[in-house]
């Protein structure tokens, strides 16, 4: 009996639900001092100057420092640098100038936590301030002020030209649709915010704390930025509360921790406040997106043009380069006959943006899925039919789109149909037109969104692959060393369970470990939804590997030849063929020497899991309140390892991209001060405001590694963004309301309503 | 000053600073770290343990004023043998947790609702629920966790 | 996300609450009961006291009973208790509602009556509650005993009619068995505070988050006297508001809220 795709309970969870994981907070180092940073409350200014004279006498103040102490430190340098102006690194500690409210300006260092706020009060810092630019469509147009003056405009990063675009794109076309949309920006908000605990040895080398997304590519970080190399730097990530792309690598304030444990020779901590980590670690999506659409009055699409302005923030960070992805993912799941794309990233006096999860593909879900209602509302097609005629027909060759990305197997409709099926489609029309009839001032909405998502990227030289060290001991356990850094997936449960399949070893006999570069110095981490299908592949491929090398060793041990043994995985033992009590079982094999394989998986390409969600929300046409009555998804990611935990991820995934659809938003006033910057501002989803889930199952393999697994992670949110904001239109749609920005707060759906009203008395 | 309180069961006694919150007093005197901090705003929930079994938001709570009273935390809800509450036990079946952080206090959010209300229905367990974040699960195995979990919980949560 | 530091002194009886307090200047110290709301304004050090006198376990300060005047309530009763009070859903059903959408259980297990009212947020919900219901607070000084009613007793945004040296003694409520009420709370997100409120009982309409104190609405409580349907009352209901904006509403559209949800706290009275 297999063990792959069934629900195995996690053996991480007996001590998370009893004396909890050990955190970076949790972690004490004898003789630690608190690090509390000082930072900007202004967007942009010149500073003046920073007097910490007064903290320093403050209690318990051990030091305090300022970008001036931090002078010969590089800056941290954009990422991407052939594509990304290397004009607008960010100093670790602001010098000159600051440029987004919670730029981080100093430091105090204290014996104890509670002394570093008092300290911090006291630190003087006077700024001058400039106009600052807060509206990303007005970063680019003259006038507008600059941060970064040696980089000549605010213009980061440009993708695709402009005066390349085809006027005649839409001629032909018997109907076309024109709009530009926001996808808001949102803040990642993990539960666990950021952390660092830091302290140098004897021998001069840095071990670092963190939590993260994968400690190689921290320690890489955090050595740039400290001007160290890479060996003289260790990273050891403990349970990490949390990261939704918005942990990888390291932040200023990372470098500046262990910088101030080699300043003062002992063992730094810090912790942000939830305020802190609303305004200081990077933001996600905030891009303005025009969308065409062209075609036949009958349904058909024939063009499609995406016009992207990315707000990048204050540095550019990992969001800039982000609208590469929302290009390479713009068309979609359809058939589009002419597409093209084009994007810029423009800085502004805000929180740098980043990845956060979707990263780049939930943008181009959104703007298509709304470019496809916007064309049904104007045909008077279905929707769902709209999609239907639109979606490429099923695949299981690779087929290349004309935006380069591979897709590597597809079954679009029948997950569309899947999908409108569970949810009972028809009823849920009849449903709201019987409303309609009614004049029900709570109109029900039935929001459609079908997607393909590319996972597993691998930007890194050599494509996408990983790593994983499998070892059997000689008392019957083994361990699996990693290079994916699970914070909730589950992985340590996972690569166990397909150790186990392939060793014969019980699942809690087998250990997983990751995230300390000493013991696994190379690693692609997690994110992009790349673990399972490189990480997963991985493990399996070295237990298999270590099953080979082991059948030299039996038959050694029983004096036959290696093709006459059998390895007998539910006795995790070699027999002879024929003779089963010629066994030898495999611990056993490990007594003498080690055994264990080391192998890397390298994944022809990136994979395209697909799906399509369904959302029913009510929506109180007086009010403008959104209530979400349902969520039905098909969410294929190929071959299911555990159920258990891919609906975990699916259910998350759904309620965050819910979440930016009708909640969340991060706001900005006009001169850059944050509006949304407390738990009680930012409207995070509570557990009131999503129903439970309908989940329905496909599962169409990929070729591209032996576990046909696609990447589960992201498909969520990128599918119940534009599921969710669609339904909440479709509610109106018949009052004449054709488009909503993310998110539909109250406010916005109630104006909605108004304005089209107002429009069609006139 | 001199502070004395029973946590889990124990009494304690401790000099503390009126400004010390409950949430570090348990888990930088007590070294009770399950419990975590989440949030500045008595938000998040993150941070919850039970005070005379009702459950309360101990980032908001001075421990000063705790004093001659019982806490009970995720470290105290298990067994004598360590055997898991069944509030603790229908999260792993459940999988009600992934990254763990709002873990603790989801837990004991759920024991203070089912102490006052065994029987709750989903919607009652949602709104019940309010006060804790998770950005993980998408609540949705959480409320089945504690729907489980109603069948099997006595009514008192002993500290 | 830490209060400054202060000192800490707990009372035992009223009496020595208001000893405490008369030793220490204007705002120098200041009274915790739950905590819910002087403490998260001490964290965010919008709140710098020095000293803090906890009332909480004052327990001439806390129970709930009924005398001919209606429904008497200890200052330190935690909004829960108020919420599962059999006598209090009997006589102000209303109040009952109010203090079970407090926050969360969380927060109703701490919060009290007194320091939600004492505290006097205009969105809040048991401000706007006492108003609708005609109710009164008992406040203890060094002068003696006083009554004010609720309207008087909210003064300005954040402020009341507490002098320094004074302390809230318990709430009255009139008895309101077999008075319709109504109650509607707009928020976008279950915890929040509401974006505008509504309550209605016996004629009368109280609003919350219409401008810095929970306000009646007059117009609309007269022209129901008048014998006006509910649908045309309640669209007089933002007369005389000036509602604040922010990020979740405009002046235009709390006003427009304020008209639905009158005219709904009135349609589905209990």
């Amino acid at each position: 009996m297999s063990i792959l795709g069934t629900r195995v309970l996690r053996t991480e969870d007996p001590r998370f639900l009893t004396t909890g994981g050990v955190y970076t907070e949790d972690l004490q180092l004898p003789g630690q001092c608190h690090v509390f940073f000082v930072r900007s409350p202004i967007a942009h200014a010149r500073i003046r100057s920073v007097d910490v004279s007064a903290a320093r006498a403050a209690p318990g103040v051990i030091a305090a420092y300022t970008g001036a102490d931090l002078a010969d430190l590089p800056l941290l340098a954009p990422p991407m640098p052939q594509m990304i102006s290397d004009q607008m690194g960010q100093p670790l500690l602001a010098r000159d100038v600051v440029r987004f409210v919670g730029e981080p300006v100093a430091v105090v260092v204290t014996e104890e936590a509670y002394q570093g706020e008092d300290a911090a009060e006291l630190v003087d810092a006077d700024y001058e301030p400039l106009p600052a630019v807060v509206d990303p469509a007005r970063a680019g147009e003259p006038g507008a002020a600059v941060l970064f003056p040696e980089a000549g405009s605010n213009v980061a990063a440009t993708f695709g030209d402009p005066a390349a675009l085809q006027d005649d794109l839409f001629d032909g076309c018997e109907v076309v649709v024109r709009r530009t949309i926001l996808n808001q920006r949102v803040a990642p908000a993990p539960m666990e915010t950021r952390a660092a605990a830091a302290e140098w040895g004897e021998d001069g080398r840095l071990t670092a704390w963190i939590p993260n997304q994968g400690a190689q590519g921290t320690r890489s970080a955090l050595a740039t930025m400290l001007g160290l190399d890479e060996a003289g730097v260790r990273i050891i990530t403990p349970d990490v509360g949390g990261a939704f792309g918005a942990k990888f690598g390291a932040d200023p304030e990372h470098a500046v921790v262990c910088w101030v444990a080699r300043q003062l020779d002992r063992p730094a901590r810090w912790t942000e406040t939830r305020n802190e980590n609303l305004i200081g670690m990077t933001h996600g999506r905030a891009q303005i997106q025009t969308v065409t659409i062209g075609g036949r009055r009958d349904g058909t699409v024939e063009a499609y043009r995406l016009e992207i302005v990315q707000d990048a923030g204050a540095y550019p960070r990992f969001g800039a380069f982000l609208p590469a992805l929302t290009i390479m993912m713009c068309p979609g799941p359809y058939a589009i006959g002419r597409a093209e794309a084009v994007a810029r990233s423009v800085m502004t006096n805000t929180t740098p943006v980043g990845a956060y999860r979707g990263a780049g593909r939930p943008e181009a879900t959104a703007a298509v899925e709304r470019a496809m209602d916007l064309f049904a509302a104007e045909t008077g097609v279905d929707p769902a039919e709209v999609r239907r005629k639109n979606l490429l027909p099923k695949f299981s060759e690779p087929h290349t789109t004309a935006f380069g990305a591979v897709y590597d197997s597809g079954d679009y409709v029948t997950a569309l149909d899947a999908a409108l099926a569970a949810a009972g489609y028809q009823e849920l029309r009849q449903e709201q037109d019987l409303r309609r009839a009614a004049g029900d001032p709570v109109q029900l909405g039935i929001g459609l969104a079908c997607y393909v998502e590319i996972t597993g990227p691998g930007a890194e030289a050599g494509g996408p692959k990983e790593n994983a060290t499998v070892e059997v001991h000689a008392d019957g356990s083994a361990t699996i060393l990693t290079g994916t850094s699970p914070h909730g997936q589950g992985h340590a449960t996972v690569w166990a369970m397909l150790a186990s399949e392939e060793l014969g070893i019980p699942v809690d006999k087998i250990t997983v470990k990751w995230g300390d570069t000493d013991l696994v110095p190379e690693g692609g981490g997690t994110g992009g939804s790349r673990s399972l299908q490189q990480g997963g592949a991985a493990v399996q491929q070295a237990a298999r590997e270590l099953i080979d090398l082991a059948r030299d060793r039996a038959a050694a041990h029983l004096e036959a030849s290696p093709a006459d043994l059998v390895f007998d995985p539910e006795r995790s033992a070699f027999a002879v063929a024929g003779d089963p009590d010629a066994a030898v079982p495999l611990a056993r094999l490990a007594e003498t020497s080690r055994l264990l394989v080391r192998t890397i998986f390298s994944a022809p390409g990136p994979t395209f899991p697909f799906g399509t969600h369904v959302a029913v929300t009510d929506v109180d046409t007086e009010t403008g309140k959104v209530v979400l009555r349902r969520v039905i998804t098909v969410d294929d990611a190929g071959t299911v390892i555990n159920p258990l935990l891919a609906e975990g991820q699916r259910h998350g995934g759904i309620a965050q991209g819910a979440a930016q659809a009708f909640l969340e938003e991060v706001i900005y006033d006009a001169d850059g001060n944050p509006l949304t910057a407390t738990f009680a501002d930012y409207p995070f989803l509570s557990a009131t405001e999503v129903p439970s889930f309908e989940l329905a199952d496909m599962a169409t393999p990929t070729s591209y590694n032996p576990l046909g697994a696609k990447g589960i992670g992201e498909a969520g949110t990128i599918g119940a963004t534009p599921a969710v904001q669609n339904a909440v239109i479709d509610a109106l749609a018949h009052l004449g309301v054709r488009h909503i920005d993310l998110p539909a707060s109250p406010q916005r759906v109630w104006r909605a309503v108004r304005e089209a009203a107002a429009e069609k008395g006139a | 000053m001199q502070l004395e309180l029973v946590v889990n069961g124990q009494a304690r006694a401790d000099e503390v600073e009126p400004r010390l919150l409950l949430v570090h007093y348990l888990r930088e005197r007590c070294g009770l770290r399950a419990a975590n901090v989440g949030c500045d705003t008595t938000s998040c929930g993150a941070c919850t343990v039970l005070l005379n079994g009702r459950s309360v938001k101990s980032c908001t709570v001075l421990a000063v004023q705790a004093a001659g009273q019982q806490v009970t935390t995720a470290e105290g809800l298990a067994g004598p043998d360590g055997e898991l509450h069944p509030v603790q036990r229908a999260f792993r079946e459940e999988h009600g947790l992934q990254c763990g952080f709002c873990t603790p206090g989801m837990v004991m959010a759920a024991a203070g609702l089912l102490a006052e209300n065994p029987h709750p229905t989903e919607t009652q367990v949602r709104e019940g629920l309010e006060g804790n974040f998770c950005r993980c699960t998408g609540y949705h195995n959480i409320v089945r966790a504690v729907l489980s979990a109603a069948g099997a919980v006595d009514r008192e949560v002993t500290a | 996300m830490i209060p400054a530091p202060f000192d800490y002194v707990a009372a035992e009886s009223v009496g020595q609450a208001l000893e405490l307090l008369a030793g220490f200047p204007d705002d120098d110290a200041k009274l915790l009961a739950g905590g819910h709301s002087l403490l998260p304004m001490m964290k965010l050090r919008l709140a710098i006291p020095s000293v803090l006198i906890d009332i909480g376990r004052v327990a001439e300060l806390a129970g709930i009973r009924v005398d001919e005047s209606g429904l008497v309530i200890g200052a330190v009763t935690c909004h829960a208790d108020v919420a599962c009070s059999e006598l209090v859903q009997a006589e102000a059903p209303l109040l009952a509602h109010a203090a079970s959408l407090v926050g969360d259980p969380q927060i109703r297990h701490r919060g009290t009556i007194g320091g939600s009212l004492a505290h006097a947020d205009p969105a809040a919900d048991l401000p706007m509650a006492l108003v609708a219901l005609g109710g009164s607070v008992e406040i203890t000084g060094p002068a003696g005993v006083r009554s004010v009613a609720a309207e008087d007793f909210f003064v300005g945004f954040f402020e009341t009619s507490l002098e320094p040296g004074e302390l809230l003694t318990a709430v009255r409520v009139p008895r309101q068995q077999g008075v319709g009420w109504g109650y509607q709370k707009f928020v976008r997100r279950a915890n929040d505070w509401a974006i505008v409120g509504v309550a209605c009982a016996d004629g009368r309409i109280a609003l919350a988050n219409m401008g810095p104190v929970p306000l009646r609405a007059r117009a609309a409580e007269e022209a129901l006297a008048g014998g006006a349907p509910v649908a045309s009352a309640a669209l007089l209901a933002a007369e005389g508001t000036d509602p604040a904006e922010d990020i979740h509403a405009d002046r235009e559209y709390r006003q427009h809220l304020a008209r639905v949800l009158t005219r709904r706290a009135l349609e589905h009275q209990r």
